[in-house]
């Protein structure tokens, strides 16, 4: 087993897991209205190839990636598209144009489902980029960056090592340990098809040891295969984050921005997203569905979902028994760094991993009060900058300083916010400079 | 329903630290100190910790008033500062002393510079380096002898041991506070516990008093004695005076002190290091509060220069080695 490196600052986090964690995925079902964004990926929208009365079939591609850095978006159900308008964006909190499908109830596939290949040795690392591009494969960690782009490292770069990620730090998720556990096998699998499209000759998975039930079933799973590893990580928030996992792993640190784990021989994918190579090779299902956990004391059944991309949250929620009690604040994400939703009238997307609702016990209300310099917010900053100073600047429109001392580095795990006892929207502050910082330098 | 979803931005979650929790603790903390300062030099030690504590919330409140802003003493500070001036009185001070000086301390050192948070020296301290100008004699006599509660017009302990390098005291007097001094600087036990209450509940960082005292150890050993180098008596130097009540609860002051712990290190450091200078050398017998007021004044720029390495700076500076390299070939 892999020894972990010491990694600085982080936060304890109350994991809240045993809500869902003992849930059994289960499909949630076809909603009556499908809502796919032509952006929800890193990079260009795709470009949709459908138009409105179009009859389509499960699995059938919709929207084709729009140069390299794009993903392919295919039709979750069978049904007929509605039309092509703009809606409300969770993520990106603004109106972005989605192909709207009226679903049949049929769920017929389209006659592309099906296997590629049963045997890894049957594909070439080229044969299974295109596969990850064809399939629309993101990063299901929550960046969605396009994974076929992610399995091409530049020649000059080498990958030696891959991590598959199945830490999940941020509380009360289970999507990745549900999967873990399920479908160990599957998830193996696909790991397996991003080491050799990678050219990585050492794969270490690794989980938080929060998860037995998780760390079993992958031990299970990786004992054929002697190229890959199990890696026990202590929970701590954010262990997950990439460039974390690679410290307390490896002991290896990327590049500051733009530096990429690339630059340091290691490439870093979701479980989720592995079990989703795994169905294109092996059942030929692009990435039209995903786990998702629907948690949080405000629903009235916890749950872990196999969800269509474009199922809106109401939809899911109604599926985890509706709310407990009056709902203060949903959440599309994790608590640490979800984003709040002002209604449940939208879709998830492909980076979606959980929805969170919050009763009014739950919802931090307290008055942010002005800085007392405890340096709370330096002991945890995992990226080892100084969120107080940058916030600071950014909240005086300094954003020349704010760049100086390194707000573009943050990586806006909120473990700084967390820990601040006056309660400051560290963050957001950061958020804000890291913006101008980049329109600063476009201009 | 929907409509009365919260939107704030992430995370959702909090620590269950607060401000207020954060200066409660300090004053938990002080507790044992107090009392036991009560207990040595009487129930006039009682009656200026309260005078000098319900001073320092009136001064907040009256001044918040005044100037139209929301009055926040329910954040505890004001407390924790007239509770600390308090402690560094003679206790056998007029009752007017701590009331003057933690009006001082919070209306000029803290209101004045915008409140907490925004002041640039240790309220408590500026409170009572401004009652030590005014009114010295009263700062500098007004001693009383401990249990017995006699007034002294004598040298105090620590103003012996300077000159002499020598203290008539034995380690289980000054640990216990059997000694004349400031109200709650003598009880060394009941500092180091509240101490040690802070750092568990990590409301301070260890680095603070640590290097503070290890620093005025080292040098009362190597420069303590008028025998000679290296035979000072360190330990009576560090247990005599302020130095630990100071180097635990006031040069701990986050407004006031680095946010690094590098920083605080040095902050430790530098106080220790003024406090010896004061007291070997200068003409005044306790360089306590002088020390910690010139670090809070060092602070910005130890801020400035103690900067913690960036996650992935050793990439930056091998860049810069390469390219410095390739310019001189």
């Amino acid at each position: 087993m892999i020894t972990i490196k010491k990694v600085f600052g982080g936060v304890d986090v109350p994991g809240k897991k045993e809500l869902s964690k003992d849930c059994p995925i289960e499909f949630a079902g076809i909603p009556g209205e499908v809502v796919l964004f032509l952006s929800q990926h890193t990079g260009a929208p795709s470009n949709p190839i459908v138009k409105p009365k179009d009859k389509v079939l499960r699995g059938q591609m919709i929207a084709e990636p729009q140069g390299t850095v794009s993903a392919a978006l295919h039709a979750p159900t069978s049904g007929v598209i509605k039309a092509i308008e703009p809606r409300f964006h969770p993520v990106q909190a603004r109106m972005a144009d989605a192909i709207i499908l009226q679903p049949d109830g049929e769920h017929v596939s389209d006659e592309s489902v099906k296997p590629l290949a049963s045997d890894l040795e049957d594909l070439t690392p080229e044969a299974i980029r295109t596969i990850a591009r064809q399939m629309g494969l993101v990063g299901l960690g929550g960046a969605a960056f396009p994974t076929a782009v992610k399995l091409a490292p530049p020649e000059n770069k080498p990958i030696d090592t891959y991590l598959l990620n199945g830490a999940e730090c941020e509380p009360y998720l289970t999507a990745d340990q549900r999967l873990m556990t399920e479908e160990a096998e599957k998830v193996i699998f696909g790991f397996r098809a991003f080491m050799k499209a990678s050219g990585a000759s050492r794969g270490i998975v690794c989980i938080e040891d929060n998860k037995p039930d998780s760390i079993e079933a992958m031990k299970r799973a990786i004992q054929p295969y002697s190229e890959i590893e199990l890696a026990v990580l202590t929970s701590r928030y954010p262990r997950g984050g990439e460039k974390q996992l690679i410290q307390a792993v490896l002991g290896r640190e990327v590049p500051p921005p733009p530096g990429l784990p690339l630059d340091v021989g290691v490439i870093v994918s979701n479980v989720g997203t592995a079990y989703a190579m795994a169905e294109s090779i092996l059942e030929g299902l692009p990435l039209i569905e995903r786990i998702v956990t629907v948690t949080g004391e405000g629903v009235a059944k916890p749950s872990n979902f196999k969800a269509l991309i474009g199922t809106p949250l109401s939809f899911l929620i109604d599926k985890a028994g509706g709310f407990n009690g009056t709902p203060r604040k949903v959440i599309m994400g994790g608590p640490m760094m979800g984003a709040a939703l002002r209604d449940t009238n939208v879709p998830i997307v492909k980076g979606t991993s959980g929805i969170l609702v919050f009763n009014v016990d739950q919802v931090v209300e307290e008055p942010i009060l002005p800085c007392i310099r405890c340096g709370k917010c330096v002991d945890v900053c995992p990226m080892r900058i100084q969120p107080l100073w940058i916030a600071a600047y950014s909240e005086r429109g300094l954003m020349e300083q704010a760049e100086n001392a390194r707000a573009m580095d943050c990586c806006e795990c909120g473990a700084c916010a967390f820990a601040c006892p006056a309660k400051r929207p560290l963050v957001q502050w950061i958020k804000l400079a890291k913006a101008e910082i980049t329109a600063m330098r476009r201009a | 329903m929907d409509d009365k979803l919260l939107i704030t931005p992430a995370p959702h979650i909090s620590s269950v630290k607060t401000v207020r929790g954060i200066m409660l603790d300090v004053v938990i903390s002080l507790l044992p100190a107090t009392l036991a300062g009560i207990i040595i030099f009487g129930i006039r030690s009682l009656q200026l910790v309260l005078a000098s504590v319900i001073a320092a919330v009136a001064a907040e409140a009256i001044y918040q008033k005044v100037a139209k802003k929301p009055v926040t003493v329910n954040d505890m500070s004001a407390v924790v500062t007239g509770l600390l001036l308090a402690l560094t009185l003679p206790p056998d001070a007029p009752i007017w002393i701590p009331i003057i000086g933690s009006a001082f301390a919070i209306i000029v050192a803290k209101q004045i510079f915008g409140g907490l948070g925004t002041n640039f020296v240790n309220p408590a301290l500026a409170g009572r380096a401004f009652i030590v100008a005014a009114w010295p004699l009263h700062m500098t006599q007004d001693w009383l002898n401990p249990m017995t509660h006699d007034a002294i017009t004598g040298a105090t302990p620590l103003a012996v041991f300077n000159n002499t390098g020598t203290t008539s005291l034995g380690v289980k007097d000054l640990l216990l506070g059997l000694r004349a001094g400031s109200l709650g600087e003598t009880c060394i036990i009941a500092l180091l516990a509240g101490g040690i209450y802070l750092i568990a509940r990590d409301v301070i960082d260890w680095r603070i008093p640590v290097g503070y005292l290890g620093t005025l150890a080292l040098g009362t050993w190597i420069f303590g004695s008028p025998n000679g180098f290296f035979q000072g008596d360190w330990l009576s130097g560090i247990l005599l005076g302020g130095a630990v009540l100071g180097s635990i609860f006031m040069a701990t002051d986050y407004v006031t002190s680095p946010v690094t712990p590098t920083g605080r290190f040095y902050m430790g450091v530098g106080a220790g290091i003024i406090t010896l200078l004061i007291r070997v050398w200068g003409g005044y017998p306790e360089g306590v509060t002088y020390a910690i007021l010139f670090m809070n004044l060092v602070t910005p720029l130890i801020d400035k220069y103690v900067v913690p390495k960036y996650y992935g700076y050793m990439h930056d500076i091998q860049a810069r080695k390469a390219a410095a390299g390739g310019g001189t070939k």
